[in-house]
């Protein structure tokens, strides 16, 4: 059948702010949705609030609207741009929630607007677990006994006559598991079915008998309208259930079925499509098996395309989302061609010839007593894959592509108290189980324990045998022949793993092996296993001969990517690479991107020329540089990943343009920055840098408390705290600091200063600002967790000529080519600099949006040379209303963990709100983070007495705004003595009914709550934990509540309005 | 395990270490982009006479079992892989692939750069080759004669090699774990197979099916089926070059119109060249389970098993039969039917095993066929 004709518009929703569960895999799928749908000629509007997005570029989409999430405001957007379809099924979970609210609630039939790729039928079929179950029965498919609940006392029935303990509790309509949990008793089953029911939005969860130890498959598939059916992707899990995929290795294709159990699958996939209705699109089945029997549970489908078909997308070069779409607008699968052979069409199954690897990345040390065991929630950050001729050589390259300082399986000791530890999912367990290999512990043991394949583990034990006999016979360096590092390489062990065994320089081991002739070859990601030929460079190295790299001789630019998403380099890096990669192409130059992310639109064999599917280490990306031998290489926009093997690759001899390896050490180096600052008359914080604990005491006397402390050489604040005394330094010192050979910077804390951050780009002659943040959140806290306005709404003009002076002689002064950004604070009429990164920042997509200029492409042509004279941009871009950008935390997901904000950057995602007045603005970007103001309801208000007075001008306008006020005794005293009317509530330490009750009861909707201080600290940790886990709006400074007010006040007076970025921008773009 | 060798006629000398049995071997070297089921492709008659090489790196993981045997033995002259398992994990194992190859006499090879011989395959076409494990694997020079003295496959009738030599009736039908229809009728319509290299899963859907039937030997004369009073007849796979079997072909063309008939693989070409086409053999043939084949008169397409290296040609003259499938990588012919002579085939395996079971509405088909609708 062939496209359309009777729409010609389409609405395509994204999946708002990176959150644990939903990544940036929603914005590869976007992008891939946006561009193959314009190009069959439709226009499209596209709504996602999430700034930082590539897919939110205007020039993805006729109508960009980046705006919050919401029936309402969606509903706005429809009636201004009369969209003739909605496409639901690329934007994740969100997506699908919101099509279901707009079509329940009777806005896509006012409009006329057709769900295309999905039906809400479908949709509630795949998603409402027990119609689900039920539909499975009637077809003949076994799925988990289980029950769907709405009450705790439903979940006890049902656990005694139907699922036993241990049981699984799922909540409906969540994403990545959020919620769900395993019960072992009734106090636990209690507590998680009653988070479930109130995280869900139907109010239902599932309680399931737990299938532990049972194998986990997952199936993605795709069906046109025809109804032609294809399994693009098989994924086996090394977990067993219980385990959240998301949280799962899995490795594609899947490795321990015969063909009969497979198609068995498949047949299953096949039904229950037909059965549940998904007419055309990409969509997932998850199974059971039984390892012992064999047999089969349905455990869930997802009607879209998901985490996992991003996954299956990069593991095959089978672009779902973007096959997806067509068939969501009439084709079928054989008028798609294939775009990596050219000559075949997209109705086939795809053939892999390499086995591929997932592992997840954690970033657990960023939430102090987060429990840490696997689950069915979700719990990772980002993820990387890897590609290898075969598992072990798969394994070891995703290990080391984790960036985690592990060179390989095994090669850093993981502690294993007993074998029974086996038995507890953890982030760690992969590398217990190659102690548990190292000691000695058999197979049959490690496989009882973990429930892994022993197919798997006895991989891994061939892995850990290698490493054994070379410690075993204390083989040096020299000992190791060509055949030897042959066979060290195709089980995927890295230089500096050999390095490590060897007692040699990961530089020294590389020399050895080329001097040997063993070098890496590049084979073809290509569908089809070889049997014809890839037209479209998808590469990944091995050890195998032949190589398929095929470099050519044009001008080429090598970007290196940001490697998995974690707290504090995800998306944001992402989005420069592929802006680079875009400005770089159009300049004419052949674009060589290198990443490990299989969740990003710069791992889009569609992005780059060429896509390497590699790890960001120094031995992989020289391996391709000594290959293609690039004209330039690109380090400065995947954030630090890249910068920290920027030596190693300058050393050897690669090409790093931009700027300098040596201009981002000085930035670095606290010493010879200071040098500088005190060289260009720049005021900073008083600081210094100390090498071991003594240093670090005496430093911090020095300079008085509080200090900000933190190592240097990490992103995202790892580790950065606020010290106000010397025991609290002791306890950071003995808590948080690993020495790695990395100096720890100690610096003055400026207390209630503002903080700014600038974004700025310098091509060594000039310097042109790209845009002045203001943070609302005063300093003190990360600059990724706090909100922040462009322009500043309360920074004087005097202090802003400060600050872009500062900035020009900075930018000059470093020498910087491309992109920087420096964060500064002004305190007491100061302005101080507070630190220069001079690499592309975390706020770069964010500034780029407000102003209409994108500023990573131009780095990336500085970086080739031009001037930014030739870019024509000259002068500071004006802003038009109000953009801000709001952080988005995960506390969510992990109940418990203290949710206030401090200098570690904690938040997964962001949003943008934008406005002609700051008010709006604020509400708009409140809402997108899920953290909707009340215009009316009870504002509860707990502060420190530092706070009393400010509190209480907010407390008189909420009150003159109709809120009722409550507050904790020492608050509510100060509030009644200057006037204001507040009703006392108990602290929890107090006794019920406290502020808990009321919060789980609904009858709180706003809270005010600044720590009180380490005696009441406890208290303020439970109301903000529990404030997140009830998503009522918790404020947490004065600045902040500031703004909230500003906001309700402006919400009362009017509504809100959605415009376009391309209708923004329009009257100031040439 | 020592080491073993694969020589190719070119020249192409590939070192790895052989499993199974020790030896040296010769056969046309083939390669199968399957993912999973290599025991039924072992196991599969049209086979016979190759090497056959897997693109799916690690092969063995899940053992040799019972059920998945598609006849008696293994057929393959040769297997090479890139990663033999050295263990087994599967509910439903017996023994291990090394194991199974070594009881078979047949020679294994493993840590073969397979994705490199795959493209040497594709761009050269498949060639004549030899397998050796062991001592045999010293002397490639010799290797590389006997590799350069083997057979063609091109007009090699191999179908007198794995013919039954008896006729036989068979009953077994498949588990209905893994197929969903089953209506098994002792008194059904009587089959007649003409076994070229039949599977068994060939006869397991017919079973399925309430299908009664008599497996015959190859060279069973026309006459003879047609005094069985069969209800329809059925042409099998099988290994060699379709026109070299010409005693078949001539006993098809007797059959036509007398009684339906449903070929597959070699019975397809042969049904082609009974009503006058043409076959040719093909540079590397199609072999694996992820085809598109489109069906012409539904316009459906169908993700099939496929293994063959000759076609029916395009420019055949079917006189009156018509094409009713074809492959969308390469637009190869995969179906054809004469409504007149009430006779069809498809060039792929329906029957799968391995291989997506898309296709088993054929075997429908043939039993409508059979009973006159």
């Amino acid at each position: 059948m062939p496209k359309r004709t009777d729409i010609q518009s389409i609405m395509i929703i994204g999946s708002g702010p990176i959150v644990i569960g939903q990544a940036s895999e929603f914005d590869y799928s976007g992008v891939q949705a946006c561009k193959a749908l314009r190009a069959q000629g439709y226009r499209i509007v596209l709504v996602n609030s999430n700034p930082a997005t590539i897919m939110t570029d205007p020039q993805f989409a006729d109508a960009t609207y980046v705006e919050p999430l919401t029936v309402d405001i969606c509903a706005q957007i429809i009636a201004q741009e009369r969209p003739d379809a909605l496409l639901p099924t690329v934007g994740g979970q969100t997506a699908l929630n919101l099509a279901v609210g707009l079509k329940e609630s009777g806005v896509l039939d006012q409009y006329g607007v057709q769900l295309i790729g999905a039906s809400l039928e479908s949709i509630r079929l795949a998603e409402d677990r027990q119609l689900f179950k039920d539909t499975m029965t009637e077809i003949g498919l076994k799925s988990p006994p289980s029950v769907v609940v709405s009450s705790v006392e439903q979940a006890l029935n049902a656990v005694r006559d139907v699922t036993g303990y241990p049981a699984l509790i799922r909540p409906s309509f969540t994403l990545g598991g959020s919620g769900g949990g395993v019960a072992y008793n009734e106090a636990e089953l209690r507590e998680i079915v009653a988070r479930g029911i109130r995280l869900s939005p139907v109010g239902q969860v599932l309680v399931d008998k737990s299938l532990l130890g049972w194998k986990e498959y997952e199936l993605e598939l795709m069906r046109d309208a025809r109804g032609n059916f294809v399994v693009v992707c098989s994924i086996e899990n090394l977990d067993p259930m219980g385990v959240h995929t998301g949280d799962s290795i899995t490795i594609a294709p899947a490795q321990t079925l015969t063909d009969k159990e497979l198609q068995r699958l498949r047949n299953y996939s096949r039904m229950i499509f037909d059965r549940i209705g998904i007419t055309t699109g990409g969509a997932n089945v998850q199974f059971a098996i039984n390892p012992d029997d064999g047999q089969v549970y349905v455990i869930e489908m997802n009607p879209r395309v998901s985490r996992s078909s991003a996954l299956a997308s990069k593991a095959t070069g089978f672009p779902i989302a973007k096959i997806a779409a067509l068939l969501a607008v009439g084709f079928t699968l054989d008028e798609i061609t294939n775009d990596i052979t050219r000559v075949t069409p997209a109705s086939f199954e795809p053939s892999l010839d390499y086995v591929v690897v997932k592992i997840p990345r954690w970033d657990f040390k960023k939430f102090v007593g987060v429990d840490q065991v696997l689950g069915p929630q979700m719990k990772a950050v980002g993820e990387v894959m890897a590609i290898g001729r075969t598992f072990p050589e798969a394994l070891q390259k995703a290990v080391r592509a984790l960036d985690i300082g592990i060179s390989g399986l095994g090669s850093k000791p993981e502690p294993l108290p007993s074998p029974l530890a086996l038995r507890i999912p953890t982030a760690q367990r992969l590398f217990q189980v190659a102690t548990a290999i190292r000691e000695g512990i058999s197979l049959e043991e490690i496989v009882e324990q973990t429930r892994f394949d022993p197919w798997f583990v006895q991989q891994m034990q061939m892995t850990m045998a290698i490493h054994e006999t070379i410690l075993r016979k204390n083989l040096r360096l020299d000992d190791l022949d060509a055949h030897d590092f042959r066979k060290l390489k195709q089980h995927g062990f890295s230089d500096a793993y050999i390095g490590q065994l060897t007692g040699e320089d990961e530089m020294v081991v590389r020399a050895r092996r080329l001097a040997l002739g063993v070098r890496a070859n590049f084979y073809r990601v290509d569908t089809c296993a070889a049997e014809f030929e890839a037209q479209t460079p998808y590469l990944y190295s091995t050890y195998e001969e032949g190589d398929e790299a095929f470099p050519t001789s044009r001008p080429k630019v090598m970007i290196l990517g940001g490697g998995p998403n974690r707290i504090g380099q995800g998306i944001e890096f992402d989005y420069c690479c592929v802006h680079a990669c875009f400005a770089l192409s159009e300049l004419g130059y052949e674009t060589i991107m290198v990443n490990c992310n299989p969740e990003t639109v710069s791992t889009d064999y569609d992005t780059a020329d060429r896509l390497y599917f590699e790890p960001l280490t120094a031995e992989d990306v020289l391996n391709i540089i000594d290959r293609e031998k690039p004209d330039g290489v690109l380090v400065q926009f995947g954030g630090q990943t890249p910068l920290n093997i920027a030596h190693a690759l300058q050393a050897s001899g690669a090409p790093i343009w931009g700027t300098s390896v040596e201009t981002i050490d000085l930035a670095e180096d606290r010493r010879r920055f200071n040098a500088l600052m005190r060289e260009l008359k720049i005021t900073q914080p008083q600081g210094a840098t100390a090498n071991n604990r003594e240093e670090v005491l005496a430093q911090a006397r020095a300079i008085g408390y509080p200090v900000l402390v933190r190592p240097s050489y990490v992103l995202g604040g790892r580790n950065m705290a606020i010290i106000f005394d010397e025991e609290g330094l002791e306890t950071w010192l003995r808590e948080r600091v690993e020495w790695t050979g990395h100096p720890i910077l100690i610096d003055q804390f400026l207390e209630d200063a503002f903080e700014v951050d600038v974004d700025a780009l310098c091509d060594g002659q000039r310097v042109t600002i790209g845009g002045i943040m203001q943070h609302i959140e005063e300093a003190g806290i990360h600059s990724g967790d706090s909100a922040c306005v462009l322009p500043p709404y309360k920074i004087s003009q005097y202090h802003l000529d400060i600050i872009r002076d500062y900035t020009v002689r900075i930018g000059l002064g470093l020498g910087v080519k491309g992109l920087y950004n420096i964060q500064y604070a002004i305190k007491d009429d100061e302005v101080y600099v507070l630190e220069v990164n001079p690499r592309a920042s975390r706020t770069v997509p964010f500034v780029s949006k407000a102003t209409g200029h994108p500023l990573a492409r131009y780095a990336a042509q500085i970086a080739a040379g031009r001037t930014l004279e030739d870019l024509g941009f000259i002068k500071e871009p004006s802003i038009d209303g109000f953009f801000v950008k709001e952080a988005v935390l995960p506390f969510q997901k992990f109940p418990g963990v203290d949710a206030r904000l401090g200098p570690e950057m904690r938040s997964t995602g962001e949003v943008m709100g934008h406005a002609s007045s700051f008010g709006h603005a604020f509400v708009k970007a409140q809402i997108a983070a899920n953290m909707p103001i009340p215009t009316r309801g009870t504002a509860c208000i707990s502060v420190n007495d530092f706070d009393k007075a400010t509190v209480a001008r907010i407390a008189r306008e909420l009150a003159a705004l109709g809120f009722h006020i409550v507050a904790t005794q020492g608050t509510a005293d100060y509030l009644n003595r200057v006037g204001v009317q507040a009703q006392r509530v108990n602290k929890v330490s107090e006794g019920s009914p406290h502020v808990l009750d009321m919060l789980k009861a609904g009858q709180i909707h706003l809270i005010i709550n600044t720590p009180l201080g380490s005696q009441s600290y406890e208290d303020g940790a439970i109301i903000r934990s529990a404030a997140y886990q009830a998503a009522v709006p918790i404020v947490t400074t004065m600045s902040a509540a500031m703004a909230t007010l500003q906001g309700i006040k402006r919400l009362l007076q009017k509504p809100l309005r959605v415009r376009s970025l391309q209708a923004h921008h329009r009257p100031h773009s040439p | 395990m020592s080491a073993g060798v694969l020589v190719l006629e070119d020249g192409l000398i590939l070192q790895g270490i052989g499993f199974g049995a020790q030896g040296v071997q010769a056969g046309e070297a083939v390669f199968n982009t399957s993912m999973t089921g290599y025991q039924e492709i072992l196991t599969d008659p049209s086979y016979y006479r190759q090497i056959v090489v897997m693109t799916v790196p690690h092969v063995g993981n899940t053992g040799i079992n019972r059920e998945d045997m598609e006849s008696e033995r293994v057929w393959v002259s040769g297997f090479v892989v890139r990663a033999l398992s050295p263990i087994v994990s599967n509910w439903r194992q017996r023994d291990s692939l090394d194991g199974f190859l070594r009881e078979q006499n047949v020679i294994g090879l493993s840590e073969i750069p397979t994705r490199q011989l795959v493209r040497h395959l594709r761009e050269r076409g498949v060639m004549r080759a030899v397998v050796a494990h062991g001592e045999a694997a010293q002397d490639t020079e010799a290797l590389l004669e006997m590799a350069q003295n083997f057979m063609d496959m091109n007009g090699a009738n191999l179908v007198d090699d794995v013919t039954t030599p008896e006729p036989y009736h068979w009953t077994e039908q498949s588990d209905p774990q893994w197929y969903a229809q089953h209506r098994y009728d002792p008194n059904g319509p009587l089959i007649v197979a003409y076994d070229f290299g039949i599977k068994r899963n060939i006869l397991r859907m017919m079973t399925d099916r309430g299908l009664r039937v008599t497996v015959v030997p190859a060279r069973t004369p026309a006459t003879e089926v047609l005094a069985m009073k069969p209800s329809g007849v059925f042409l099998s796979n099988g290994p060699g070059d379709p026109a070299a079997v010409d005693y078949a072909i001539d006993n098809v063309r007797h059959l036509l119109g007398q009684v339906p008939i449903f070929g597959i693989c070699l019975g397809h070409q042969i049904l082609g060249l009974a009503l006058g086409g043409r076959t040719e053999k093909m540079r590397f043939g199609h072999r694996g389970g992820n085809q598109p084949v489109k069906n012409l008169l539904t316009g459906h397409v169908e993700i099939s098993a496929h293994n063959h290296g000759f076609a029916v040609t395009q420019d055949s003259d079917l006189h009156g039969g018509e094409v009713t499938h074809i492959n969308l990588n390469d637009q190869t012919i995969e179906g054809l039917r004469h409504p007149e002579l009430r006779a069809f085939s498809v060039q792929y395996h329906p029957e799968a095993s391995p291989g997506p079971h898309d296709s088993l509405y054929l075997f429908d088909e043939f039993v409508r066929a059979v009973q006159g609708e």
